[in-house]
């Protein structure tokens, strides 16, 4: 049991007051303890090692990192603006070039650089992607430590909620409530047009809440009757702190796995639903759903080009936000430290 | 077992009453079918509108829901002749709906066996030796295949086969203007499709047997068998495999319901002419006349195969008591 020494208290030496003889033995036991400080971790340094022993997490941060800097800095790494068109053509028109040097990933029907469209695409796509998946991990975590904690009423009527919508195929469901959102008049103003970004991020955050809610509403079921909430209640602990303090540090680990799979979900989704016409249609600039909205008829003309980069980057970044998941579960579970 | 069955049996009809109410009451909102009239026929008269509200049940309000809600449940449960006839040409709506009904049975069916036949397969040769070189294959395999979406794949794979190589038909069932029926034609433009779904079935259900068969690998009965001096595939096939099955078909049984209302995206790509393409061409109209009964069949097959689920499971795993 060396390894579960904290090491980030240090234990200072300390100093002998004046006057007062300090102890042989309190001098021994610092020293015994200083010798074992040499080999240990403290928890969160393991799940740090864990992480990045974790193959594909590692590259998968790696990669992430660079394109979020990339996307980041779209200013500067695109070439062209969003809607602006690949000029300067000596032998003919602009519009379905293939990869070349003056458009590296080739040019789409209207002659506008496809590279600086997808580093803009990718950055609308990840802002929904993550501002839906933490709107839904939000709602659910509160909704299911709730359910989880209360039952009741409550839990019955979440439940059966939850299963209505689960008695749905994915896309069907979406496709009808966001038809029906788009009908109600008086959360025009609230969730906006329906091809605004904040009606597909509203949209993601109500299918994505019901799948948190269950998992923390298990967790919360499972970790309630242990000895340590029992002990947090002996001593008078409100629900609020047996919440905050006990049970959501205990299921952090699913929670935010649970979180970069709602990333992804948005993302995939928005991609989906733009691919049958149904996506946002952003004032100005793109996302990947837009860029993918076209590859069906692109590929039918053969422009591979139009099909290959807008849909390599979007299973790029289901992969490594997987990986990361993947990762993020290894290092926030301590049963799977194999001490290496 | 048989009071369950009737339980479970006796709760479906409330439970698709309640769901197809709430469908109503957000297709009514979402799609309002008097607009979607008043734009197919805008000439029509004042006695014509009228008219065509009586018909269909379309009273305005909150009360006008509930009416409207039992006028078309009324005449939904007197069959096809009664349902009513589709806003845009005012055609029937059961022939096509059935017509794509089995088409994608079709698609749905084969590319279920296939998926459902090959991912077990490869989950449980993986599982065989945990950590040897085809395990990992497989297991990355279908990590990679389960991170794209089928409308990639299905492009992907249109791109390639159809349109680079031109091995295969880009799309539809036959070729225009074929008649009757050809197994040859009909196989050669059902590979494509078929692919697209089976590589989703395929990634899922490999990964799902071999850490179900891995779960089952530690057992004691495992061990037993072995202690018996039976030889390794029997322990494997008689003993393992067939209890690492338990969840797994309640899974098969779960996704084979979803599948009637879920190949949307392939049948899309593929311009194969199933349910998903009915519902989209729906969506499009703003047709509810057309939407309704779609919703009422992918909901009843969604609850019925749960329930199948459910039986299967009691049914396989005699630790579970349902009283």
């Amino acid at each position: 049991m060396t390894d579960t020494i904290d090491p980030s208290k240090p234990k200072p030496k300390p100093k002998p007051k004046r006057g007062t003889a300090m102890p042989a033995a309190a001098d021994l036991i610092i020293d015994a303890q200083e010798g074992l400080d040499v080999a240990t971790l403290s928890p969160s340094q393991m799940a740090w090692r864990r992480y990045w022993h974790h193959r594909g997490a590692a590259i998968s941060t790696v990669v992430m990192a660079f394109l979020l800097m990339f996307v980041l800095l779209a200013h500067w790494t695109a070439r062209y603006p969003v809607d602006g068109q690949v000029l300067k053509i000596e032998d003919g028109p602009n519009q379905y070039l293939s990869p070349r040097s003056i458009a590296w990933f080739g040019t789409d029907d209207i002659g506008r650089d496809l590279y600086s469209r997808l580093i803009n695409g990718i950055r609308t796509s990840l802002f929904i992607g993550v501002s839906s998946a933490v709107l839904s991990v939000v709602i659910g975590t509160a909704a299911g430590a709730l359910a989880g904690l209360k039952g009741g009423r409550f839990d019955d009527i979440m439940m059966r909620v939850t299963d209505v919508f689960l008695a749905f195929p994915f896309l069907v469901a979406v496709i009808i409530v966001r038809q029906f959102l788009g009908g109600v008049k008086f959360l025009q103003p609230v969730i906006g047009d329906k091809s605004s970004l904040r009606f597909i991020i509203v949209l993601f955050a109500i299918f994505g809440w019901m799948g948190v809610a269950r998992l923390v509403r298990g967790q919360v079921l499972s970790l309630k009757e242990r000895e340590f909430i029992e002990a947090a209640r002996a001593v008078g602990a409100s629900n609020t702190r047996i919440v905050v303090q006990h049970l959501l540090p205990n299921s952090i680990g699913p929670i935010l796995v649970s979180l970069t799979i709602s990333v992804i979900a948005a993302i995939v989704g928005e991609s989906t639903l733009a691919f049958f016409g149904f996506g946002p249609q952003p004032g100005h600039g793109t996302s990947l759903g837009l860029l993918i909205q076209d590859t069906g008829k692109a590929a039918l003309q053969g422009n591979w080009w139009l099909v290959t980069f807008p849909c390599g980057a979007l299973v790029l970044l289901a992969i490594c936000i997987s990986f990361i998941g993947d990762g993020l579960r290894d290092a926030l579970d301590p049963k799977l430290d194999t001490g290496k | 077992m048989l009071r369950f069955v009737v339980r479970r049996l006796l709760w479906f009809i409330p439970t698709i009453v309640f769901i197809t109410f709430i469908v109503y009451i957000a297709l009514r909102i979402g799609f309002s079918p008097l607009n979607t009239y008043l734009r197919a026929n805008p000439r029509a008269s004042q006695a014509k509108i009228k008219q065509y509200i009586e018909v269909n049940g379309l009273y305005p309000g909150w009360g006008g829901y509930f009416r409207g809600y039992f006028h078309w449940l009324w005449l939904f449960i007197q069959g096809p002749d009664q349902w009513s006839r589709s806003i845009k040409g005012s055609a029937r709506v059961w022939p096509p709906l059935r017509y794509a009904i089995f088409n994608t049975l079709r698609l749905a069916g084969i590319a279920a066996v296939a998926g459902i036949g090959i991912g077990l397969t490869l989950g449980v040769l993986a599982a065989r030796k945990p950590g040897a070189a085809f395990d990992t294959m497989v297991n990355s395999g279908a990590f990679f295949l389960g991170a794209v979406p089928p409308f990639v794949s299905g492009v992907a794979l249109q791109l390639l086969f159809a349109v680079k190589l031109g091995w295969l038909p880009v799309g539809g069932v036959y070729p225009p203007g074929h008649d009757g029926f050809n197994l040859v034609l009909m196989i050669k433009y059902l590979i494509l499709p078929v692919a697209v779904v089976a590589i989703q079935t395929i990634s899922g259900y490999s990964r799902y047997m071999r850490a179900s068969l891995l779960d089952v690998s530690s057992s004691d009965y495992l061990r037993t068998a072995r202690a018996k001096g039976l030889s390794e595939s029997a322990v494997l096939i008689r003993h393992g495999v067939r209890n690492a099955l338990i969840p797994v078909v309640t899974l098969v049984a779960i996704d084979i319901g979803g599948l009637l209302g879920g190949l949307i995206i392939t049948e899309n790509i593929f311009n194969y002419p199933g349910m998903g393409v009915y519902f989209l061409k729906a969506v499009n109209d703003g047709d509810f006349s057309r939407l309704l009964p779609y919703m009422v069949i992918v909901v009843a097959s969604v609850l019925i195969f749960n329930l199948i689920a459910d039986l299967l499971y009691a049914y396989l795993d005699p630790r579970i008591r349902l009283d």
